[in-house]
């Protein structure tokens, strides 16, 4: 696989293939292709070569598909600042299924469940952000630098989320700059995978 | 679908300043005109279909621009696209809330905007009628709209000049029925052709919104 931003090529030549139960982490300098390759995973981005196949089959045939298999945490939060914590996570329980009260408490956030989220740190809108993963199961997620504001308790809790969803035979692919509790994750450096600079890419 | 419109109902009732800024635009655009005019209420209400048309749509387009570009700044676009639900149903569900949040408070704003305007109180209803057709048809179109100029620079710009043009059908038929109401001629064919209008683009704007819409 190939993504290209902007006219320039981010990564080139990229194959990876992902097993239930594995956990594979991104790393490499900022601009390597992280957040493009998670991107491309989610659907989000088109890839400027390769493909992205599912148990065999291209996975973007039918989007909505690929989209209600997978849990993306982008950078940004997604959290309406108007809205309770409860409210933010009202949508995506009728959408998905999953107990909201559950989800609150997995991130630690039950005892705030009423209060508007523009009241929250951006430690905690990042804890609700991470709820949504604990709502309902689903067997890909894809996580951007998950651990951005969290403490070293709410870090646990994710490795403790991250533990249960491989158990249940989850697969996660996440980027990321600090070390996270992801006992027998593969690492991917996509530093290696960046072009030469001379290489001239096919428009 | 439903749950989406249900949060953007919400959303809307947590900032009502924003649909009580098309209603107030609305009224006092519209209050503007009989000082224009002078002391001349046939003037006035010969102008009154096209003025309240015209004002009605320019209220509508108001919020428009942040239709999509308050769910691409938080991140919430990049989740809505891969909630499960098509682009289609997403532009569906955006337009219906637009118009639940700004086209059917403008109902309730057009009696006072009538009366200011001098027009014959039998035209009222038609006149609701007309402004709720035309602000549906606005909200449709404007859903491709804000779609299309999404990331776009200065968007908010470039999103009237591309919907106010699309829209010119609407304000024609719309001022015909009301003309023809308060003038005690049948304003029923009007409607129906307004009405047409709105059969139309209530398939093909969602489709269109929903082939513009993208993560980027």
């Amino acid at each position: 696989m190939a993504v290209r931003r902007g006219g320039r090529v981010v990564f080139a030549g990229l194959s990876l293939t992902l097993r239930p139960g594995e956990a594979l982490v991104l790393t490499g300098a900022n601009g390597a292709g992280k957040s493009s390759l998670l991107r491309l995973l989610a659907g989000l981005l088109p890839a400027a070569a390769g493909e992205l196949l599912w148990e065999g089959a291209p996975a973007l045939a039918d989007a909505p598909a690929h989209a209600a298999r997978l849990r993306y945490l982008g950078h940004a939060d997604a959290v309406k600042p108007a809205l309770t914590l409860a409210e933010n996570l009202a949508f995506w329980s009728r959408r998905w299924g999953g107990d909201i009260g559950a989800a609150l408490a997995a991130a630690d956030l039950a005892p705030l469940a009423d209060l508007p989220a523009r009241l929250l740190s951006a430690g905690q809108r990042r804890r609700l952000a991470l709820a949504r993963l604990a709502l309902a199961p689903a067997p890909l997620w894809l996580l951007d630098e998950p651990t951005v504001g969290l403490d070293a308790a709410s870090i646990g809790r994710l490795g403790g989320l991250l533990a249960a969803h491989r158990g249940a035979g989850g697969m996660v692919v996440v980027a990321t700059h600090v070390a996270l509790p992801l006992p027998e994750a593969r690492g991917l450096d996509l530093g290696a995978a960046a072009p030469p600079e001379s290489e001239d890419w096919p428009a | 679908m439903m749950a989406l419109v249900g949060r953007e109902l919400r959303l809307a009732l947590r900032h009502p300043a924003e649909t009580l800024a098309a209603v107030l635009f609305f009224l006092l655009v519209v209050a503007l005109f009989p000082f224009g005019t002078g002391p001349a209420p046939e003037l006035l209400a010969r102008l009154a279909p096209g003025a309240l048309l015209a004002t009605a749509l320019l209220a509508a387009l108001l919020p428009l621009d942040r239709l999509f570009g308050a769910e691409a700044e938080d991140g919430s676009l990049d989740q809505l696209l891969l909630s499960g639900l098509s682009r289609m149903e997403i532009a569906a569900a955006k337009a219906a809330a637009h118009w639940l949040c700004t086209g059917a408070p403008l109902l309730l704003a057009t009696p006072p905007a009538a009366a200011m305007l001098n027009l014959p109180v039998p035209a009222w209803s038609t006149a609701a009628a007309v402004l709720g057709l035309a602000t549906l048809y606005l909200s449709l179109l404007g859903t491709a709209g804000a779609a299309l100029t999404l990331g776009a620079r200065r968007g908010g710009v470039l999103l009237p000049l591309l919907v106010l043009p699309l829209a010119i059908p609407a304000v024609i038929f719309g001022a015909a029925a009301i003309e023809a109401a308060a003038s005690g001629l049948p304003a029923r064919p009007f409607l129906l052709l307004l009405g047409a209008l709105v059969a139309a683009a209530l398939p093909l704007a969602p489709l269109a919104a929903g082939a513009a819409l993208r993560a980027e």
